[in-house]
């Protein structure tokens, strides 16, 4: 009898297989002057990251998280999700692992306007199904009592303030237990208050729940504090330094392309 | 809720006037078609029953539709034989009584035998030339509208004499015979009766009450001088419309030339088509013009969403999904105008047939209209259809908003 190998594990905050990939990844919007959004993009991003991707207006910033999080497709190159790769993939598969694996949140908040808090939160259940409806006023409950937001359930988005609002986008973006939280500019349309409170919410999503979030910031503080810095220019990564010492791993590691 | 049908539903609630605008216009659309066919449809009726009341549904006569074929050509395949006239046969149908034993046995109506010769009534020194009927009033009234008819008396009166006979009122006029005056009746064949007026009739039909009477069936074959033989029988079906199926059977049955109310008024019944098809062009024109409604407001509810849409997308929803949302919008749209429509046609339809006419021309006096299940279903149908093609073209083009162009221009 073969005795099992013992299971190689990969260290701490790195993981095994990067849950979003993108190979050569080249976006260019056609036109009479085609305009190159992203070009080249190569970067793995694992389980449980914590992500900021910056760089100066124009470089690509935002088109590279679209691309990533398959609102948009690469001119060249692959994106892969979870090992799958998506560009040959049916829209409606796309929108499917969107729904179950990728949560969004944008600089502004984007929540419909004729429906309740918790009817907006729990939208993106309702388009999986895969709960029932008790289910899902449970959960929808459960995510915005852990925001604070418990009070504010029935109201409309136009009667939160832009914080709570940015917050019940975060609790939106979690409906369907994602792995991967993309955010463009989350703090971005948020005074220093509200900012640093959409900030630890997400830190504490990577820190305790073991999410992956993947950050579009301008603002260099919030990038500094995150655990990777990808740093775009011109639609190239110009650097992808990773500091680890905020979630105590006791390391520093930065590595340039 | 499911989450389509919950969006859509909010999309209508948000846009309550102009989707009740559009609501209204499909509901028109609909009323006014419901109403429309119940018009055509009510006219046609009212037509048809009039032609089929005017005459029995089948009439089944002694005539062949083909000469009898010569004895030799039914031996010999190949003989061609010239200058023989067809075989000389006694006219009129045999054994009535066992063919319509037979008849009745499955058909959905009601028969009556009739004899008809040509003669002339003579009465205080005027000759007119008469179509004589014999009839048997007890059938006849199960087949024709002529009790009715009758001034004067009923139908029965024939049997109060022997030779009694019943005479258009205008007939009567003409030559001045009141009830109970004796007139002399002649055939070509040269039989001769006196006979007694028992009634009027007044059909209506100014040639008919000049020169037709009637007599019972006896008094018939006797003028005719075909004792035991009829020369028609009149047919009155449950379902008039079956009469052109029912004939043809008949005809296969019994041999006899059987003439369906359709067959008789071919020309008229080929008009019918053509009114039917103006009807519905009509129609479908009134519901595709409601339709544009019902696009107007799918395209202003899915321009003002836009950002919705790219949100949803965003999300998850795929564009299958997004598209059954506006699609659904325009369903919810044309259901609610066919509702209502359904209810304005019926009103239509009231108000309609409340109006009365004074026509000397027309018996009616008020308009015949149709109340049929079937033009509510149609034109709910159309309407649906209509709605659900309206809104797909701007359904289809919502979905295909990529998010990432909506999401770029709101930061």
């Amino acid at each position: 009898m073969i005795a099992a190998a013992p299971e190689l594990s990969a260290p701490a905050g790195f993981a095994a297989r990067p849950i979003i990939e993108a190979k050569g990844v080249s976006r260019i919007l056609p036109g009479i002057v085609p305009v190159t959004l992203v070009h080249d993009i190569n970067i793995e991003i694992g389980a449980n990251e914590f992500v900021a991707i910056t760089g100066p207006s124009g470089s690509g910033k935002s088109s590279l998280l679209y691309l990533l999080g398959l609102l948009d497709l690469p001119t060249t190159g692959e994106v892969s999700i979870d090992g799958r790769a998506t560009t040959e993939m049916r829209e409606e598969e796309r929108a499917r692992v969107r729904l179950a694996k990728l949560g969004f949140v944008f600089q502004f908040h984007f929540l419909l306007p004729e429906f309740s808090i918790l009817e907006n939160v729990t939208l993106p259940m309702r388009a999986l199904g895969a709960l029932s409806a008790r289910q899902m006023t449970q959960r929808g409950e459960g995510l915005l009592a852990a925001l604070g937001l418990a009070e504010h359930r029935h109201k409309r988005p136009d009667q939160l303030s832009g914080g709570q609002r940015q917050r019940v986008a975060v609790a939106r973006a979690l409906a369907n237990e994602p792995p991967v939280i993309l955010a463009d500019e989350p703090t971005g349309s948020l005074d220093s208050r509200a900012s640093e409170q959409v900030f630890e919410l997400l830190q504490n999503l990577a820190l305790n729940q073991g999410k992956t979030v993947v950050a579009v910031t301008h603002d260099l503080s919030i990038a500094a504090r995150m655990w990777r810095r990808v740093e775009l220019v011109d639609g190239r990564i110009v650097s992808d330094i990773r500091t680890d010492f905020d979630r105590g791993a006791g390391k520093n590691v930065e590595n340039r392309p | 809720m499911n989450l389509i049908v919950d969006i859509a539903w909010t999309h209508i609630r948000s846009r309550a006037r102009q989707t009740g605008f559009a609501v209204a216009g499909v509901a028109t659309g609909v009323g006014f078609s419901i109403m429309m066919a119940s018009l055509m449809q009510g006219s046609q009726d009212d037509f048809t029953n009039r032609l089929v009341n005017a005459m029995p549904a089948i009439t089944v006569s002694d005539d062949r539709r083909a000469a009898p074929p010569q004895p030799a050509e039914a031996h010999y395949a190949a003989a061609e034989i010239r200058g023989l006239t067809p075989e000389a046969r006694r006219r009129g149908i045999k054994n009535p009584l066992a063919i319509m034993a037979s008849l009745e046995s499955w058909l959905p109506g009601y028969i009556a035998p009739s004899v008809k010769v040509q003669g002339i009534i003579r009465y205080a020194n005027q000759d007119v030339a008469t179509s004589i009927i014999g009839i048997d009033p007890r059938r006849e009234t199960l087949v024709s509208d002529l009790p009715k008819q009758m001034r004067g008396a009923t139908l029965t009166a024939l049997y109060r004499a022997t030779n009694a006979i019943i005479i258009g009122d205008r007939l009567a006029e003409k030559i001045g015979a009141r009830i109970g005056a004796n007139l002399t009746v002649q055939t070509s064949l040269g039989t001769r009766i006196n006979a007694q007026v028992v009634g009027y009739f007044h059909s209506g039909v100014r040639q008919i009450d000049e020169t037709s009477a009637y007599v019972q069936t006896r008094t018939g074959q006797v003028l005719a001088r075909q004792t035991g033989l009829i020369n028609e029988l009149h047919l009155r079906l449950r379902d008039p419309m079956a009469a052109r199926e029912t004939a043809a059977r008949i005809e296969k049955d019994t041999g006899y030339k059987s003439v369906s109310w359709q067959e008789a008024h071919e020309d008229l019944i080929s008009t019918f088509v053509i009114r039917n098809l103006i009807m519905y062009t009509v129609v479908g024109a009134i519901l595709l013009v409601a339709s544009f409604g019902t696009y107007n407001i799918i395209s202003t509810i899915t321009h003002e969403k836009a950002r919705d849409i790219a949100i949803m997308k965003s999300l998850g929803l795929s564009e299958r999904k997004v598209r059954s949302v506006f699609v659904l919008e325009a369903l919810i749209v044309g259901l609610g105008g066919a509702v209502l429509g359904f209810l304005l046609g019926y009103l239509l339809c009231l108000a309609l047939g409340s109006i009365r006419i004074s026509n000397p021309f027309v018996d009616a006096d008020r308009l015949p209209l149709a109340y049929d299940a079937q033009h509510y279903a149609l034109a709910g149908l159309v309407a649906l259809v209509s709605s659900g093609l309206a809104g797909y073209a701007p359904a289809r083009k919502a979905a295909r908003v990529h998010p990432v162009e909506i999401i770029r221009g709101a930061t």
